[in-house]
């Protein structure tokens, strides 16, 4: 009889709980055991194993999903470790953004009233903020190192931190885009 | 006589088919050792026209025959029903301007079509089609065929893929899976013997468009991202050159035939037709002949072009959002795969070339490529093919309803199948027995933008005060992409009952209630069958005995001896018009007995005049 695999993540993948991840080991890892638990290995076999099947794909998918992700990978080992990633409040502006938002509101607001001569300042925009992102970025690596070796608590709140910082930067840019967008192909 | 009993081992194994379910045309096809083929019908054509008639002795027409009634009994008859799979009768309000289709007006939630004195959802319709594809794989494995997988568009939603599978259970057969058709076609290419790469599969049908982008591995085929459009095909193209080509003749004729549906369906055809041949030929002529009128008018490709050019660009925007979903740029595809009828057209074939700047695959033909992927599948689930597996993706968002009629988003688009997502519930006021969970796909922020899937009603809750429930529920998209909800409660542990009210489409009951309606009508047609061969062997056995009594054979038997069989042929004639079929067959069996010894004879003057040399 098929035994349920873990459901935790990196148990099942057979990892240690590690936040830098070499991304083709984990491809690799996915696809061996895409060949042991995918459902289309088990429609021989009686219905309860076939819903383990199920229940074990649908669980590494899930798993794969988060863990290739170095966000969304670091959101689920802080939650595990009793950090948890609350409702993002992009009201929060952090303090050393506040006059860059507010000139960023102001320009967006220009071009939906029709003044397309602020898209050379939004495009300028995006690319300071696609740099501050890949600083932040930078950050996170380093602190992902610190923490696999032994960090503790004090890195896993500065991860938080981060990014919650990342997930501001990252609906500027988001916006930004969405304007820019809309209006090159209107 | 007696039958070769020949133990073939693992052929013995119950067939599993692949079948193409489309808009237009339908196939069945089966992996073999030399790899997957179509099975024919009896006059061996591999395509089955996607057509359902209604015969005037209420039988059913499937395929080239009711294709044929769609000029002759046009309101008898239904095509391209697969664009109304898992619709609501107010979705498809625009398509019934130019289709002949009459819907049953006093039901809201699923379709149903009138065809003559009945009634029948677009399930029932295709479950026609696959009963006669069902029929076509028993005529060539001689043994009875139960187990199917099933094509359907990518990106089709849950409604759709489950009246696909509601289909396959109305015409008896055990859907062991919905397989995505641009996924299917990819298999059929056997891509895999390229080790690694990126393959784009461009799948223009005739009711549907898909576009998926996968990642291959050695063997395994990961789909990357999908997108299309489940209301664009080449019928639309026809339904462009219908359109045009009615305003002509209203204008060359100073009449409107346009509500003429013997003068449509005419002018249909002949519209197809040239749009088929345009990919061959630079100018056709549309002709229509009609009640002695006679209308001509030529078209070139030049213009052709220039009239499907927004359809054909119509294509092209789900390829960039699919590109853009799988994280890839044109340059780093390195194959793209060619499916389905409209990408004979030589437009379409250059906009796509354009598009992913690489020459498109068209070695295999178009209109089997997906059935022949779809047998590879069968052959994966059966275990006969090892070392291929398939990844695929959900086309679509799922998200529950929550406060201000806004979206909350579980499982995202493009999340390798199968996918699953956990959310806790709880109640508002004291002593509420109910949640009801409205699911909803689709990738817009408000629940009226997306498609409402269904309302999973949490049953009666313990009586608590307001939030103290904790129900725990778990939304699976299985790998068929269809979704399944449990709950449970999160205090005791115990599983929470779920009733599911489909916003589209057919309740369990419903489906069980046609099973059996189907059930009893292939009894009443098996049991026709079996009279009308009882009498074809009655028919075959009293000629037999009436040439054998001329024979000399005859005048070596005793008298009693041929007393007894003019009993049994006699009291065969007896029978013969009764609709008892085993009765018929008792008395065939009779006659057979009482003329043994006859034939016994029969054979030894035969042995006897060969062995003399002489001719009988």
């Amino acid at each position: 009889m098929t035994q349920a695999p873990p459901r935790e993540y990196f148990e099942f993948f057979g990892l240690a709980p590690a936040l830098s991840l070499d991304a083709a080991d984990l491809q690799k890892r996915f696809y061996e055991l895409s060949r042991k638990w995918h459902p289309d290995r088990f429609s021989a076999r009686p219905p309860e194993e076939q819903q383990i099947a199920l229940d074990a794909t649908a669980t590494l998918n899930d798993a794969y999903r988060t863990l290739r992700d170095p966000v969304r990978r670091a959101e689920y080992v802080l939650t595990r470790n009793g950090f948890p990633i609350g409702e993002q409040r992009t009201k929060d502006v952090p303090p050393e953004l506040l006059e860059e938002v507010f000139e960023l509101n102001m320009a967006l607001e220009e071009l939906r009233s029709g003044d397309s001569g602020v898209r050379p300042q939004l495009e300028s925009a995006r690319e300071h903020f696609l740099s501050l992102r890949a600083a932040v970025d930078g950050e996170l690596e380093e602190l992902f190192r610190s923490h696999d070796s032994g960090g503790g608590e004090t890195v896993l709140s500065a991860i938080r931190g981060v990014l919650n910082r990342r997930r501001y930067i990252e609906n500027l840019v988001r916006e930004v885009e969405k304007a820019l967008g809309a209006r090159a192909t209107a | 006589m007696s039958t070769f009993q020949i133990d073939f081992g693992e052929a013995n194994k119950t067939p599993i088919v692949g079948i193409d379910l489309g808009t237009t045309n339908s196939l069945v096809a089966f992996l073999d050792l030399t790899g997957p083929r179509i099975l024919p019908d009896a006059e061996g054509r591999n395509i089955v026209p996607s057509v359902v008639s209604l015969a005037a002795d209420g039988g059913m027409l499937v395929g080239e025959a009711a294709r044929d009634a769609l000029i002759t009994s046009p309101e008898r008859t239904v095509y391209s029903v697969k664009r109304l799979m898992g619709k609501g009768p107010s979705d498809v309000a625009d398509e019934l301007k130019l289709f002949p289709f009459r819907i049953d007006e006093t039901q809201d939630s699923v379709i149903r079509l009138k065809l003559g004195d009945r009634t029948l959802t677009p399930p029932e319709i295709s479950a026609q089609i696959l009963r006669q594809l069902k029929q076509q794989a028993e005529d060539h494995f001689g043994a009875p065929v139960t187990q199917a997988v099933i094509t359907v568009p990518a990106y089709f939603n849950d409604a759709q893929r489950q009246a696909t599978k509601d289909a396959g259970r109305i015409a008896g057969l055990d859907v062991l899976r919905l397989v995505n058709e641009p996924t299917a076609a990819a298999l059929a290419y056997g891509l895999d013997k390229r080790k690694q790469g990126i393959v784009a599969v461009y799948d223009f049908g005739g009711g549907t468009f898909d576009i998926s982008i996968l990642r291959l591995h050695d063997g395994i085929f990961e789909v990357l991202a999908t997108n299309g459009d489940t209301h664009l095909g080449g019928d639309d193209i026809d339904n462009l050159l219908l359109r045009i080509a009615l305003e002509d003749i209203a204008s060359e004729w100073g009449q409107d035939v346009s509500g003429n549906q013997e003068a449509v369906q005419l002018l249909r055809r002949a519209v197809i037709r040239a749009k088929e041949r345009l990919s061959f030929v630079p100018a056709v002529t549309i002709e229509l002949d009609y009640r002695g009128r006679q209308y001509a008018r030529e078209l070139d490709l030049a213009t052709f072009d220039r009239l499907i050019a927004p359809i054909v660009e119509r294509t092209l925007e789900p390829c960039r959002a699919c590109m853009k979903d799988a994280g890839v740029t044109p340059e780093r595809i390195d194959e793209v795969v060619m499916v389905g009828g409209s990408t004979r057209i030589p437009l379409v074939r250059a906009g796509v070339e354009k598009l992913f700047r690489a020459k498109p695959h068209t070695e295999l033909n178009p209109d089997e490529v997906v059935a022949l992927g779809a047998a590879v599948q069968a052959g994966i689930l059966a275990g006969d093919v090892e070392d291929q597996l398939l990844l695929d993706v959900t086309p679509l968002s799922l998200g529950i309803e929550t406060m201000g009629g806004l979206v909350s988003r579980l499982i995202h688009r493009n999340s390798t199948i199968p996918a699953s997502a956990v959310e806790q519930f709880t109640t508002a006021v004291d002593g509420q027995k109910n949640v009801l969970i409205h699911v909803v796909q689709g990738e817009r922020e408000l629940v009226k933008d997306c498609r409402s899937l269904a309302r999973f009603d949490l049953k009666d809750l313990p009586p608590m005060p307001a939030g103290m429930a904790r129900i725990e529920v778990r939304f699976l998209i299985d790998a068929n992409g269809i979704l399944n909800v449990t709950a449970r409660d999160v205090r005791t542990g115990a599983e929470q009952s779920v009733e599911v009210k489909p916003s589209y489409g057919l309740s369990d009951d419903q489906v069980e209630a046609m099973i059996l309606e189907s059930f009893e009508r292939a009894e009443e047609d098996i049991r026709e069958r079996q009279v009308r061969e009882a009498r074809v062997e009655a028919d075959s056995i009293l000629t037999a005995t009436e040439k054998a009594k001329k024979d000399d054979a005859w005048m070596d038997l005793s008298d009693a001896e041929r007393a007894l069989v003019d009993r049994a042929v006699n009291e065969l004639l007896v029978v013969y018009h009764s609709e008892d079929y085993v009765l018929i067959r008792e008395k065939i069996e009779a006659v057979n007995e009482a003329t043994m010894k006859l034939a016994e004879n029969m054979m030894n003057t035969a042995v006897r005049s060969a062995l003399k040399g002489t001719k009988i």
